[in-house]
Order: C-alpha cells, then sequence, then structure tokens
C-alpha cells in the first residue's frame, strides 16, 4: 500500500509481527510501545525510542506529524525518514523499522539497528501510538498556526483528525462515482492562505448521453480547500502515472528518500526543497521553486520541503510495483531523463 | 493577514533554481511550464517530466490545434488564459490509433463520430480527455497548459535546451 490502494503487496520470510502495547505511563498517562526491539515512549515534550545499540529524542510535534504521514500513506514509497536517526522503508508488504541505517556517522560507528516486520502489524501498533499520543485539539495533518499543541500530559484524543481518509481518485476528481470536489457544503472552507483563489468552475457542456464523459473540474479551487498539509492524494490517473497534488505550508515532516523518481510541479506560491543523499544523508542541493517549475527529485536523494505561504505541488508519481526492482538492480537510472 | 496567492503566467513568471552542493543540476531536469510554453511553437508538445513511459507536456494554445486521440485517458489542466476544448466519440476508435500504442497521436483530418461537447478551461481547471474519443484545443489569445499522458509522436523531447544545466 503506497498512493493507491491497489499496489501488489510482497510478503518477505522472516517478517516479525512481534509488537506490544505496553504499560500505561502514571505521570504522564501516555501508554509505551514495543515493536521488536524498538521502543517508544513519550513524556511531556518527547518522543523516546531506545533500541538495542542506542536511543533516540525527537520533539513530539516533529515525531507526531512524520507518524502521521507513515500512517496515512502506509508507509509511502521507499523510505520514510522521520528525521536524521529513525524512520521507515516500504518493502509493499513488509517494511524495516531503522535507527540510524541512513546515517553515515551511525553505520560507520556501527551504531545502527533495523528490523524487518510484517506490514500490518507495524502498522497497526503505529496507528495505537498516533492514537494514544495524540491529544485533544492537536491535528498532525495541520499546519501550526491552524492547529493546538501537542504538549503536556495526556488530554483527549483526536480521532477525527488522525482518522481522515485517503482520496485516491480512480479517474478523476468530479467524475461520476469517482472521488467528489470539495465545497462548503461537504466541509471543506477555502482555507485562510487561499482566500484570493478564484472558484469559478469550467464552462462544461456536453451533447446528450456524453454527460458522464465530458467532465472538467477546478483543479486550484480543490487545492484551496484542502484541510491537511503536506498530503499528496491522487487526483488523476493515466494507468500508473498518479497526479498526487497537495497544499503545503510549514515544513514537510519526514525526509522522503523515495525509491523512485518523483516529480514536483509548483502550481502556485514557493517551496524550498533541502536534498541530501538518500543513504548517507549528506546535502546533495537545494531546490527552489517557484510558480510553474519542475523538477525531479532523482531515486538516489532524500528532501524536506519548508513553504512559508500555504503553496499549491504536484506531486507526480508513477506507481508502477517494477520499478523498485528496476532501479535496485541496475536495469533503470536513478535519475528518468538523462541529457 | 490577507495572503496573496502568486501564480505564473506566459507574461509574468519568476524562475526559482537548483543550487548545487554536490551533485549535478542536470539530475533535477529543472525546467519551467511557463518558460517552455512561451518559447516553444503553439501547441508543441513538450516533454517537461518523464517517468519510464510517462510524461508531462507543457504547451502554448494559440488559435487551432491539430486533432489528437490516444489508446488511453489524458488529462489537461489549463495553467494561465482560457482553452477551449472540443471533444468527438469516434465512431471506430482502434482505426484512428492502434489500441496498444502510447500517447497522443494526430488525426490527418476530422473525425469521425458524433461531438461529444465542448469545455471551457480557465486557470486552473482540469479536463479529462477520453480514451475512445478525439479532441482539438482552441485559444483565442495565448494560453499555457500541461497534459498529464504517455510519451508518444507528438511528444517533444528538448531537455538541453529547456533545463537548467550549469550550478
Ligand atoms: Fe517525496
Amino acid at each position: 500500500m503506497a498512493m493507491t490502494n491497489d499496489t501488489p503487496t510482497i510478503s518477505r520470510a522472516g517478517a516479525s509481527k512481534d509488537t506490544a502495547v505496553l504499560n500505561l505511563d502514571n505521570s504522564t498517562g501516555y501508554r509505551a510501545f514495543r515493536a521488536g526491539g524498538f521502543g517508544f515512549r513519550r513524556d511531556g515534550y518527547f518522543a523516546h525510542i531506545s533500541f538495542p545499540t542506542g536511543n533516540h529524542v525527537m520533539s513530539i510535534d516533529a515525531f507526531l506529524r512524520a507518524l502521521m504521514r507513515d500512517v496515512a500513506w502506509g508507509f509511502f514509497y521507499g523510505t520514510v525518514n522521520f528525521d536524521h536517526v529513525v524512520g521507515t522503508v516500504n518493502h509493499y508488504g513488509s517494511v524495516t523499522l531503522f535507527a540510524g541505517a541512513f546515517n553515515d556517522a551511525y553505520t560507520e560507528a556501527g551504531r545502527n539497528h533495523e528490523e524487518l516486520f510484517d506490514s500490518a502489524a507495524l502498522m497497526d501498533i503505529f496507528k495505537k501510538m498516533l492514537a494514544d499520543w495524540t491529544n485533544d485539539g492537536f491535528d498532525p495533518f495541520a499546519a501550526p498556526t491552524e492547529t493546538g499543541l501537542a504538549w503536556g500530559s495526556k488530554n483527549g484524543a483526536n480521532p477525527n483528525a488522525i482518522g481522515r481518509q485517503r482520496v485516491t481518485a480512480k479517474r478523476m476528481v468530479g467524475l461520476p462515482g469517482d472521488t467528489p470536489v470539495r465545497t462548503d457544503a461537504n466541509g471543506f472552507p477555502i482555507n485562510r492562505h487561499f482566500a484570493d483563489v478564484p472558484q469559478d468552475l469550467p464552462t462544461v457542456e456536453p451533447e446528450p448521453g456524453f454527460e458522464n464523459e465530458v467532465s472538467a473540474f477546478n483543479l486550484f479551487a480543490y487545492l484551496s480547500r484542502s484541510d491537511v498539509t503536506w498530503n499528496p492524494s491522487v487526483c488523476s490517473v493515466v494507468g500508473e502515472s498518479l497526479f498526487c497534488p497537495t497544499s503545503e505550508e510549514y515544513i514537510l515532516p519526514i525526509d522522503h528518500g523515495n525509491d523512485r523518481a518523483e516529480w514536483f510541479l509548483q502550481f502556485s506560491d514557493e517551496i524550498d526543497w533541502d536534498v541530501k543523499d538518500r543513504v548517507t544523508g549528506r546535502p546533495r542541493a537545494r531546490v527552489r521553486m517557484k510558480a510553474g517549475d519542475i523538477a525531479c527529485m532523482p531515486a538516489d536523494i532524500r528532501h524536506t520541503g519548508y513553504s512559508t505561504k500555504r503553496s499549491m505541488l504536484l506531486v507526480w508519481e508513477n506507481g508502477s510495483p517494477k520499478i523498485v526492482n528496476l532501479i535496485a538492480s541496475g536495469k533503470a537510472p536513478v535519475v528518468p531523463v538523462i541529457f | 493577514m490577507t495572503a496573496t496567492t502568486k501564480f505564473g503566467s506566459l507574461n509574468a513568471y519568476e524562475k526559482g533554481r537548483v543550487t548545487i552542493i554536490n551533485d549535478n543540476p542536470r539530475n533535477y531536469v529543472f525546467s519551467n511550464v511557463f518558460e517552455v510554453a512561451d518559447t516553444s511553437a503553439p501547441y508543441e508538445r513538450v516533454a517537461v517530466g518523464k517517468n519510464f513511459e510517462y510524461v508531462i507536456e507543457a504547451f502554448r494554445a494559440e488559435g487551432e490545434s491539430p486533432w489528437y486521440s490516444a489508446a488511453h485517458d489524458e488529462f489537461v489542466v489549463a495553467m494561465d488564459g482560457e482553452i477551449e476544448v472540443h471533444l468527438v466519440k469516434l465512431d471506430n476508435p482502434d482505426s484512428v490509433v492502434a489500441p496498444d500504442s502510447q500517447g497522443a497521436h494526430r488525426l490527418p483530418g476530422d473525425p469521425k463520430g458524433r461531438k461529444m461537447g465542448k469545455i471551457t478551461l480557465r486557470r486552473g481547471h482540469m479536463a479529462l480527455l477520453p480514451v475512445g474519443s478525439a479532441y482539438r484545443l482552441r485559444a483565442a489569445k495565448p494560453a499555457a497548459a500541461i497534459m498529464q499522458t504517455i510519451l508518444g509522436p507528438e511528444t517533444v523531447e528538448k531537455w538541453a535546451t529547456i533545463c537548467q544545466t550549469k550550478a
């Protein structure tokens, strides 16, 4: 499972299902969790992650924002780095949970650790952790100025925020029977940063009998009504070519190390991308994208992005399950265009 | 605070850039769809993104396009200006484009089939160009658009011309 629900899954021998919900901490009210040799606990400010070769700490707001993406995207494509130490690698049926595996200082020191899990088992414990650690009023998908705080002791829960259904159009948003357009009436008001985005509809004039096939919608208006940030969702499909536009504000909460090339087309405003090596984490480039700019993220890098004003970004993915093996075996280049 | 959303247009676009630390700028295949549309011939379908067989083409709509058809769905997004899409349901689509072919094919003349209808797109509007149909675009004034499709005989690849090559 990645961007579409029908990506074939590969099960791997030896993928562990050994996870556990642990005790409740009476001083904070949060539960601890275990996945194999990895331990997870939170306090007022931090997520504490332990593993056989070390331990790690992340600010809890950043951890929950990253965990939310990993859960909502079904471990996504390739590597989801929560930060420079902890993350997951999707094998589409099984998933590696790691610490320091993509950090050259950790690997050189032998401080890295990784374990292979059955995807459903790790997903289950991640969902339980996300539910237990997300307090009432904190929405990990929202921009920081649009939501409450993640800090403090256990204070309720926010199941509506973390249980959002992912949008995956089968053909195109707005077609009969496909995912609907967003309106005030179905709970998607225009975001405060996009109040000036025109909401006009395309003029669609079908001849009788072709009402279902002559179809268009206002994609920019659709994106102006997104209630989440950094959450690409499928809006149109040509074979395995997936247009996954999204609205972006503040920081992409993960450092995405894709296992295939991925493209960005900036529809509005501006994003600054920080690009590092996928394996070592060493800086490689910065990419500043303005409206109309299009760029490729090669398959051997990781990237995170920064958007001060909420912006519209087209994320373009090739969902073909064949690509991972082609790139891994050297049969396809890490850059999709050589010129 | 009142935020102002910045879109690009053929007449006013600003480009960002790749700043290299330890890499080759060509690996980012960085271009700008308005610049590509502005500097290419009308309806020249220039690949600005490619992922195996799939492409994003950018083009300038100006006047009337040829008729096109593909053996799969395509999607068009207007990025600037106003573009009319005219659709015809082909009587015999397999005789127009081979069913296993990829990308848009230019038709030699007018398509044989029933009128499906017309769509008028403005900035940010996306339309389906359904399999089994032929389409023609029309723009009274220069407009810019992108196409979600597959690399085909009409796709123009001129990466070295459109992309950033210097660090
Ligand atoms: Fe990404």
